[in-house]
């Protein structure tokens, strides 16, 4: 957390400069400037349909911006060529909204591609890696079922084993906790806060579960679809506690305040 | 003040003042019910062109749904039209609390309200467009598929060979029926017309040079290309159609794996390997399908034919037959998983993709046919 590290400065992961960001000719936001320091856990918030997995996709390098900047480590992803493009998706891991899990290959197959894509390990190997991630998600034993076979919210968790199957750098969650019931979701966050602390991630979560984003939330931004760019940032708690904003407030207190 | 009772009191209008309109609704509001028309609220309205303001009265209101605030959307609508003021408080508080819900102040902005209807030149403009940005795609996915190619060549294609043997499974060896019943019948088909005509000038025998040569040199590379199309051009377009829907090709793409390799290229391969073979086989089935016709009906005996349909049949039409048909197998593959690629982010637009994959495959069939066809003239083959 940013209070063990003392006065140094946090070392700048992502930083997203002057970023538009839209469909074709439609603006959905505009004007976004943040940046996510190495080790944060970054809250993404905004009411549904406000852009939060469009922003997230511009991030990820799937939806070109309309205009503006994403710098992963300095290095603009937009403007940079192909190679630096893959150098920069080699460290990136993404759970999907939806999931997006293969339906053709089962969960171990899903899970195993891109160690074989990235690593010249052993077939038994990623055998055992895979049994490893799936566990730490709560799927052990379910190596062999297709995507097809088994519940959203354990879809949810594979995808989420997916995603961490290369031990990325950063991790992006979509709505990680959507579809789960109290108990999962709570686990899931101190998986999360596990992954950011034993491996040093750094995770972008989008979510709207305030209990979530006050547990693991240590840096945030909140996106308004009226004004349509980011109108408050900064540590879940103290926007809570600070903020002046009646959207923001309204948001933060499931509109009972 | 005067009174019109109508639609068995469900529905009538009272003017208290020159000013206001009550709107009397009573009786039952019910989706099976029939709806009473604005209209009549429009002409109440144009009647007296004082009124400034719309009450409500519901107090012989007894069950109602959503019929009701289909209804006094429409009001409210003629309401607007007319510059007129609404007064809510005397619907039933269910009415108020849903409206409000519906209201179009609680609505999100965003992409909503598509463009509406647009005049005929724009749509020209858009159309035209539209097929230019659609002719750049196809020709960039060409491209793309071409560069892929280069690197299967190379040894360097990302893919999974169990991709390549599950499609070469389901697109060769399980087309084998269909194949096999279409092209007997085909052979049988052209057999038959020939046969009416032939036997005219006692010529029966050359059934097997129309048969042979037909078969072997066009008709069962488009056959087996009009059924691939329709089976296994169509199925990659809703393959990979779906997986976009689900957002699969946006984790490959995250993980740096380009899906022209991992899902175009093995399909195309497969594709490229399997349709000579099927055509082979559509051949050798539409010459029996002749064949039966040409024993069985014109009696001829079974060796005769055999040998005329052997010294009929030069190498050469084979050799153009199979390759049409290697060349379907690419344009098959190619139209499936281009579409497929295209398909939008609803199940409405993966129905689309495959219907559009199909007619792609077969137009492009067709026109390539015509154009091997005309080559094949003109170097004289
Ligand atoms: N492929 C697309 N083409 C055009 N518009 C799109 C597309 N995808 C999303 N949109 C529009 O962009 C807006 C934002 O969508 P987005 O999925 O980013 O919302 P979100 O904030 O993630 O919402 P939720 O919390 O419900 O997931 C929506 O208004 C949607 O209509
Ligand atoms: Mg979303």
């Amino acid at each position: 957390m940013s209070e063990k590290r003392g006065s140094t400065v946090p070392e700048a992961k992502i930083v997203v400069r002057d970023l538009d960001m839209g469909y074709g000719s439609f603006v959905l936001m505009s004007g976004m400037n943040f940046t996510v320091s190495k080790g944060d856990i970054f809250i993404i918030m905004g009411g549904s349909g406000c852009g939060k997995s469009t922003l997230l996709k511009v991030i990820v390098g799937l939806l070109e911006p309309l205009h503006g900047q994403v710098f992963y480590d300095g290095v603009s992803f937009w403007e940079g060529d192909p190679q630096q493009k893959a150098r920069i998706m080699r460290k990136i891991g993404v759970l999907y909204q939806s999931s997006a899990l293969w339906s053709s290959m089962t969960l171990a197959e899903n899970v195993a591609l891109p160690l074989e894509q990235y690593t010249d390990l052993s077939k038994g190997y990623i055998r055992e890696l895979v049994s490893l991630k799936l566990a730490l998600v709560g799927l052990a034993g379910f190596e062999e079922f297709y995507p097809s076979e088994i519940s959203g919210g354990m879809r949810k968790r594979a995808g989420l084993a997916r995603a961490m199957a290369l031990d990325p750098d950063i991790l992006f969650f979509d709505e990680p906790s959507a579809g789960l019931d109290p108990v999962s979701a709570r686990l899931l966050d101190d998986l999360i806060r596990e992954l950011r602390d034993s491996l040093g991630a750094t995770v972008v979560v989008v979510t709207h579960e305030l209990q979530s984003i006050f547990a693991i939330g240590n840096n945030s931004v909140f996106l308004d679809p009226d004004t349509k760019t980011i109108i408050a940032s900064g540590n879940p708690k103290r926007l809570l506690a600070e903020s002046k904003d009646p959207k923001v407030i309204n948001f933060l207190t499931r509109g009972e305040r | 003040m005067h009174t019109k009772k109508q639609n068995d009191s469900k529905l009538y209008f009272s003017h208290p003042s020159q000013e206001t309109l009550v709107v009397h609704l009573g009786g039952n509001w019910l989706l099976e019910t029939p709806l009473p028309s604005v209209e009549l609220l429009e002409h109440e309205i144009q009647l007296t062109a004082t009124v400034r303001t719309v009450n409500f009265d519901a107090s012989n209101l007894t069950i109602w749904d959503s019929n009701l605030l289909i209804f006094l959307s429409k009001v409210f609508d003629v309401c607007t039209k007319y510059n007129i003021r609404i007064r809510m408080e005397g619907l039933p508080q269910g009415v108020q609390k849903l409206l409000d819900l519906a209201s179009s102040k609680r609505q999100r902005k965003g992409i909503t309200g598509k463009a509406g209807k647009e005049s005929f030149l724009i749509r020209v403009a858009d159309t035209t467009f539209d097929f230019i940005q659609t002719s750049k795609d196809m020709l960039a996915f060409i491209g793309e598929a071409v560069l892929a190619f280069g690197k299967l060549l190379c040894g360097r294609a990302n893919f999974r060979r169990t991709d390549l043997m599950n499609v070469i499974q389901e697109s060769g060896a399980q087309a084998i029926p269909i194949v096999s019943l279409i092209s007997l019948l085909v052979g049988l088909i052209f057999a038959f017309v020939g046969a009416l005509q032939l036997k005219l000038f006692g010529a029966q025998i050359y059934v097997a040079n129309i048969v042979g040569i037909a078969m072997v040199r066009v008709m069962g590379a488009i056959m087996t290309g009009i059924i691939m199309a329709g089976r296994t051009g169509a199925s990659f377009a809703a393959q990979i159609g779906t997986m976009q829907v689900n957002e699969e090709v946006d984790a490959l793409k995250t993980l740096g794996i380009s899906p022209m390799e991992f899902l175009v290229l093995p399909r195309m391969l497969a594709l490229v390997l399997m349709m000579p073979l099927l055509c082979l086989y559509a051949d050798l089935m539409g010459i029996i399908g002749g064949m039966i016709v040409g024993v069985f009906m014109l009696d001829l005996d079974f060796m005769e034919y055999y040998y005329q349909t052997k010294s009929a049949v030069a190498l050469t039409h084979l050799w153009v037959g199979l390759f049409h048909s290697a060349v379907f197998g690419v344009l098959i593959a190619l139209s499936g998983c281009l579409r497929g690629m295209q398909c939008g982010r609803s199940a409405s637009a993966v129905g689309s993709a495959t219907t559009s994959a199909v007619v792609t495959g077969i137009v492009s069939i067709i026109v390539s046919t015509a154009i091997i066809t005309i080559v094949c003239e003109v170097i004289g083959i």
